[in-house]
């Protein structure tokens, strides 16, 4: 299990997690259950943890395959710095978000799904890995043309064949040969 | 249309009936536990959460029976051997079987889902009625205690701890609460660590975490040993639901209203599941024999482009084209087994595979045997299989077309090989007159090992003035300025200078429309088998292809579409 990137997993187990403390939350809540206001809890808790778990981090080896959609999350994470790209304060945010939901039976799975993506994230930051955005690349375009605006400073050092001399001709050489080149 | 249900008709009519049992167990449930006068009582505590979380219980049922059977894969190997009489589309089905093993995680999931959530409800209102909440008729039923005449309604028991806490106390205490936890802590981990992202780039995460399901097994076994869900004992007369739920005080005392007793429901799960259980359990047996078999290294071959060839010898092992083994080497890790085609013919005295750098177990391997002395044995290996796969059906087609994309073109290679085989024996089995093959690569390094078959193959064919029965196109999808003005220079030499092969490489995709056209002109009365070996997104454009030029008229060409993965 050498090279694997354990906060891939994490994020994963994370937004599941997020997921089942929100359903464990809106059952409370709609059920009224005794305790539902730690119910209430899960759900803001549950959707705060999908909206930071969602924009999948970028892959140190390999290419990120990005959720749909996930731009807009990816600039707000990104926005918060060090917070959101170190994956111990993860680990510990985690840890401390879970543990309200250990008090009532609807959001006790939440809380230990939870728990436990945030000890993967512990491995994780332990590891050294750190949370990239996935930014689009912008690409630079070189401008077209260029290679035959700025022609080798050096004449080749034979003379050209069949084939490169054709390019020469349509090219019209901006430099003055120092030897007269002529095919042989 | 008519295409769509040549292509696609048994599996869907698979998926039809599969559906259609879910929906039946689950409807059928949900009524019995709705109705039924035996859980009258029980009803009038839960309500429909009752029903609602005894119509998934059932339908999880059926599904945990299933989901060990597409993975027992020597078990469907012995039935792909005896589908033999029943035809081609039997046997692709069988190709398919890890598509429905995730189809069916995904509905024990959704299951789960549904029947978590109903039981939470439960819970809460078993300890509502327990704390007197609700009406007389509840708070009477909920006080029914486990006493030498009565038998209780009410799992819940407690009282005198603090109310919150109870549902969850309750859980943790009995046997259906704590395995249920357990088993479904272990369903979220198998999930989320077989999301593809995971599967595909960190094996052994997925591979590892998937054992889990030992415990879920076992967690789903005993998950019904409390019997906590409760229906009324059976009592001669029948009991009198209408007048003895308003008349609480006349119980035990009015002969026609004697206290109700309870008993819990037989615990089904274990035999539904007890069957696949013991054929996943021989599957692990047998996968443990073939290990134990020895085998011998003919010749181990380092090719440009970090490829491995192992040519391999094993006691009684017999092959077809285009079949696949699971190796292990315990020296790199006891327990994964990984798939590789094999690229020998079966009329070859070995079996080889070319095994290319991708991932932490073929790195390994490929590092253990650099370091390897000339002509000593390669560390000890482990082989499962052979499994069988689409490519057996190539020279059932009387024309071909072979689509392989980088390495995916190992199982042709086999095929190939043994076509050149069969052709200097003159062997009757082979039913196909002509072969096209389309070989899709980024570089040019990966082309060499195979670039050598085809070599021998264009001369042997040349010899034999059978220049015709093999039509093969190599193209390089990923070129740069360097190899347009290298191909340039050398445009009117007679062979190709990177494969020296006298077919040319083509340059960028091959432009299918046109590919299909050629192919049904040159075929106009032939049935043509599509083979692809490659990514998803060219799968999906082969198989409109061959949709399109597909004619329903059965005198015409018509394309099938055969696929494979790993």
């Amino acid at each position: 299990m050498g090279k694997i990137e354990w906060a891939m997993w994490a994020n994963e187990q994370a937004l599941a997690s997020g997921l089942i403390l929100l359903t464990g939350g809106i059952v409370g809540v709609a059920g009224q259950f005794r305790g539902w206001q730690f119910a209430a809890y899960a759900v803001a808790a549950g959707v705060f943890v999908c909206l930071l778990e969602y924009p999948r981090g970028k892959r140190s080896k390999g290419t990120g395959v990005e959720r749909t959609g996930q731009y807009c999350f990816t600039v707000c994470v990104k926005a918060f710095g060090p917070l959101t790209r170190n994956y111990y304060v993860r680990a510990f945010l985690h840890a401390a978000i879970c543990v309200p939901g250990g008090f009532m039976l609807a959001t006790v799975l939440g809380c230990v799904c939870l728990g436990i993506a945030s000890l993967i994230y512990l491995v994780a930051a332990i590891r050294g890995e750190q949370w990239e955005p996935i930014l689009p690349v912008k690409e630079i375009r070189k401008p077209v043309g260029e290679s035959i605006k700025n022609p080798p400073q050096n004449p080749p050092p034979r003379p050209p064949g069949e084939g490169r001399r054709k390019q020469a001709d349509l090219e019209s050489a901006a430099y003055d040969n120092p030897l007269p080149v002529t095919d042989n | 249309m008519g295409n769509w249900i040549i292509n696609h008709g048994l599996t869907s009519f698979i998926l039809v009936v599969w559906m259609g049992i879910n929906i039946f167990l689950f409807v059928w449930f949900y009524l019995l536990y709705d109705l039924e006068d035996r859980f009258f009582y029980t009803r009038h505590l839960l309500g429909s959460a009752l029903a609602w979380a005894r119509a998934p219980a059932a339908v999880l049922n059926f599904n945990c029976m299933l989901i060990l059977l597409p993975v027992c894969r020597n078990l469907l190997s012995l039935l792909r051997g005896s589908f033999v009489c029943c035809g081609r589309s039997m046997r692709k089905q069988l190709d398919k079987n890890l598509s429905f093993h995730k189809l069916v995680a995904y509905m024990i999931a959704l299951m789960t889902a549904v029947h978590m959530v109903a039981h939470l409800l439960n819970v809460e209102w078993y300890n509502n009625s327990r704390q007197g909440v609700y009406d007389k008729l509840s708070t009477a039923l909920s006080n029914l205690e486990d006493a030498e005449n009565t038998t209780y309604l009410n799992p819940i028991r407690t009282t005198d701890i603090n109310l919150q806490q109870i549902p969850t106390y309750f859980v943790f205490t009995t046997i259906a609460g704590l395995t249920g936890v357990i088993i479904t802590l272990a369903l979220i981990l198998i999930i989320t660590s077989s999301m593809e992202v995971i599967r595909r780039s960190y094996f052994e995460v997925f591979w590892y975490t998937h054992h889990l399901f030992i415990i879920f097994f076992a967690g789903l076994v005993f998950h019904g040993a409390g019997r906590i869900v409760r229906g009324q004992k059976e009592t001669d007369p029948p009991y009198n639901f209408t007048y003895c739920k308003d008349h609480i005080d006349e119980w035990g005392k009015n002969p026609e209203c004697p206290i109700p007793q309870f008993e819990g429901g037989f615990p089904q799960t274990w035999m539904y599941v007890i069957g696949p259980m013991v054929l996943y359990l021989c599957e692990r047996v047998l996968r443990f024999i073939r290990y134990m078999q020895t085998v011998q290294y003919r010749k181990i071959v380092m090719h440009p482009s970090k490829v491995l060839e192992l040519q391999l010898l094993k006691n009684g092992f017999k092959m077809e084209v285009g079949q696949y083994v699971f190796l292990n080497c315990p020296a790199i890790s006891q327990l994964e087994w990984h798939p590789f085609t094999m690229t020998s013919a079966p009329e070859e005295d070995f079996f080889s595979v070319h095994i290319r750098s991708a991932g932490d177990w073929t790195d390994k391997l490929i590092d253990i045997m650099q370091q390897l002395p000339e002509g000593a044995q390669g560390p000890k290996m482990g082989v499962d299989g052979p499994f069988g796969t689409a490519s057996e059906d190539v020279f059932d087609y009387e024309v071909s077309m072979l689509v392989g994309a980088g390495i995916g073109v190992t199982p042709f290679a086999s095929i190939l090989k043994s076509i050149w085989y069969k052709f200097k024996e003159s062997n009757p089995k082979l039913r196909t007159r002509k072969i096209y093959f389309y070989w899709l690569c980024r570089e040019t390094h990966a082309f060499e090992w195979f670039a050598d078959l085809l070599l021998v193959l264009e001369k042997e064919m040349e010899e034999r003035g059978m220049g015709d029965f093999l039509t093969y196109k190599l193209y390089l999808t990923k070129w740069d300025q360097n190899h347009a003005f290298f191909m340039r220079v050398h445009s009117d030499e007679d062979t190709d200078i990177v494969t020296g092969l006298k077919q040319k490489i083509y340059y960028g995709r091959p432009a299918w429309d046109k590919e299909f056209e050629q192919v049904r002109k040159e075929n106009p009365t032939s049935v043509v088998g599509t083979f692809l070996c490659g990514p998803e997104a060219l799968g999906k454009v082969l198989e409109k292809k061959c949709v399109k030029y597909s004619d329903v008229d059965p005198r015409k060409t018509k394309f099938y579409f055969n696929k494979e993965n790993f």
